[in-house]
């Protein structure tokens, strides 16, 4: 069976994109949670490129330089301003166990994989086997959101579903309308933005950046009253 | 006459295996000591230190029971068969469509086992802290093996090793993640095996954290002189699998002495490049602490699986 070059290409990507979204789900420090973030959104926009380039489409040149400029570079550096200025990047303490969170993340892929399979057999695009990869990603990166307990990585865990959902948009219909992807970019953007003010709040107010002591402050402030 | 041709490559190639195998491992530690600004004891070292200790005699614990006498024995054969039937030279020799992968893979939990056995057989606190540790890491390193085989051997649709080169010999070059993905657990999975640097120091002997040293720290003599020499040779096989399993070009399809000439010299150059590539990540990496051991083996497997469902998601259009 032989593979056209660009369909080897996308089908690599593919398989870095499932990669980094479980190098995402195992680290340990801030600092690389964001690296690899950032790989994502430049994996991202080299596939939208390649993909615009085989495909012809040529409004996927403009969604790949938006995601590299915006998930590549604008993101990770806010993100990377705030956990700077509010000294979170200690290590990040996932709720699980970390061995344990990876065979979960496998049995997710895997789920993801048998749910999507028959869809993709409709399908007749080049990109078509990515698209069980996308739904798994966007999984993986739900599960990050659920086991970790600082906001920050929460929201990093929220940045890459919008990634991975942007990645199987990509492989169903090689990308929504531009105007739609403008939107949701600068909605997210936006979202990007208010987080962080959002993080300085939530310090101010409850001294801790983890979700559970935000619950804990509120439930000692009803004793109180 | 073609069968005698093949059985005589396949001795040669044992031999070989064996022979080489301590210089391979003193190339490897002259390849870090230079990179260290050091000298290094040269290439033969290992063969000195295995005639000397052959020469010696053996001194032995009081307690010690037949376990221990034995097991160096078992394990220098076993790590043997297990090379013997690895190919190195030709594809089909006669051992490899004996044994698959699998057979490789119990003949090497054979010879940990009694290494294991023969560690606590004496009593001592480290013989048994080592067995332990590397009964631990194992029962970790070996799913996760065998996991990256078998990426190849779906591709294959077996698991003989014979089968698994022609494959991949005569499918046409292209990208396949998952046997990236395969690539990267089983060197992984080789450092840990061989106790390399981020598992386990080769070159000390006193360390509380040591694994492999541990368990043999009370032989002598011949006995250790065996031991040395069948974790020389386990470097050798993994680095011989690793050449097979996903750079397999060059090596030998018939008998032929010009064409199993050729694929020797391929095979020397392959396994020079991956012992300095050795070398270097040794260098750089600093050994992990022994509780993270099981994160390292356990990324490990997740990279091995993630070949396994790549494959089907990417590569087999069902």
């Amino acid at each position: 069976m032989i593979i056209s070059f660009a369909q080897q290409l996308i089908d690599g990507l593919a398989a870095l994109m499932l990669l980094v979204s479980f190098a995402l789900l195992a680290q340990h420090r801030m600092l690389s949670v964001l690296h690899w973030f950032a790989a994502q959104g430049v994996l991202l926009s080299i596939t939208a490129a390649v993909v615009a380039y085989s495909s012809g489409h040529d409004e996927l040149y403009a969604s790949a330089a938006m995601a590299f400029l915006l998930k590549g570079m604008l993101l990770p550096w806010l993100l990377w301003r705030v956990i700077r200025q509010l000294h979170v990047h200690r290590e990040v303490e996932p709720l699980m166990n970390n061995a344990v969170t990876m065979m979960l993340a496998l049995a997710i892929t895997l789920f993801a994989f048998h749910v999507i399979h028959p869809i993709e057999n409709i399908s007749e695009l080049m990109t078509r086997n990515t698209m069980s990869i996308a739904t798994a990603c966007v999984l993986l990166a739900m599960l990050m959101m659920m086991t970790r307990k600082k906001a920050i990585t929460q929201v990093v865990g929220f940045l890459a579903v919008e990634n991975s959902l942007f990645f199987a948009a990509i492989g169903a219909t090689n990308g929504m309308p531009l105007i739609v992807e403008i939107g949701i970019a600068f909605d997210v953007l936006i979202a990007a933005l208010i987080f962080g003010v959002f993080f300085f709040e939530i310090r101010n107010t409850f001294d801790s950046l983890e979700v559970d002591a935000m619950q804990a402050s509120l439930v000692d402030k009803d004793d109180e009253s | 006459m073609s069968v005698m041709a093949s059985i005589s490559v396949q001795l040669f190639q044992a031999v070989l295996l064996v022979l080489i195998a301590p210089l391979a491992a003193g190339f490897v530690s002259t390849c870090k000591a230079r990179l260290q600004n050091r000298r290094g004891a040269g290439v033969l070292q290992p063969w000195r230190d295995l005639r000397k200790l052959f020469a010696k005699e053996v001194v032995m614990a009081e307690h010690a029971s037949w376990i221990f006498r034995f097991a160096p024995y078992i394990v220098f054969t076993a790590t043997m068969m297990a090379a013997s039937v690895v190919p190195a030279l030709m594809v089909d020799t006669p051992l490899s469509l004996t044994a698959d992968v699998i057979a490789l893979v119990a003949l090497l939990a054979l010879a940990r086992f009694f290494l294991a056995l023969a560690g606590m057989d004496i009593g001592t606190a480290f013989g048994g802290m080592g067995a332990s540790r590397e009964m631990t890491f194992s029962a970790l390193a070996e799913p996760a093996m065998l996991m990256s085989i078998f990426v190849l051997s779906l591709g294959a649709h077996s698991t003989n090793l014979t089968t698994m080169i022609n494959h991949t010999l005569n499918t046409p070059v292209m990208m396949q993640p998952s046997i990236a993905f395969a690539l990267a657990a089983m060197v992984m999975i080789a450092m840990a095996e061989n106790g390399r640097i981020p598992i386990d120091n080769p070159n000390t002997h006193l360390e509380l954290t040591m694994i492999h040293e541990a368990m043999l720290l009370e032989y002598s003599g011949r006995h250790l002189a065996l031991m040395e020499w069948a974790s020389q040779i386990k470097l050798i096989l993994f680095a011989t699998l690793l050449v097979d399993l996903f750079v397999p070009w060059g090596i030998a399809a018939h008998a032929d002495p010009g064409g199993v000439v050729l694929a020797c010299v391929f095979w020397l150059f392959k396994l020079a490049v991956l012992f300095v590539l050795l070398a270097l990540a040794e260098t750089g990496m600093a050994k992990l602490r022994l509780f993270e051991v099981p994160e390292y083996l356990s990324a490990a497997f997740v990279l091995a699986f993630l070949g396994l469902i790549t494959h089907y998601m990417l590569e087999v259009a069902v």
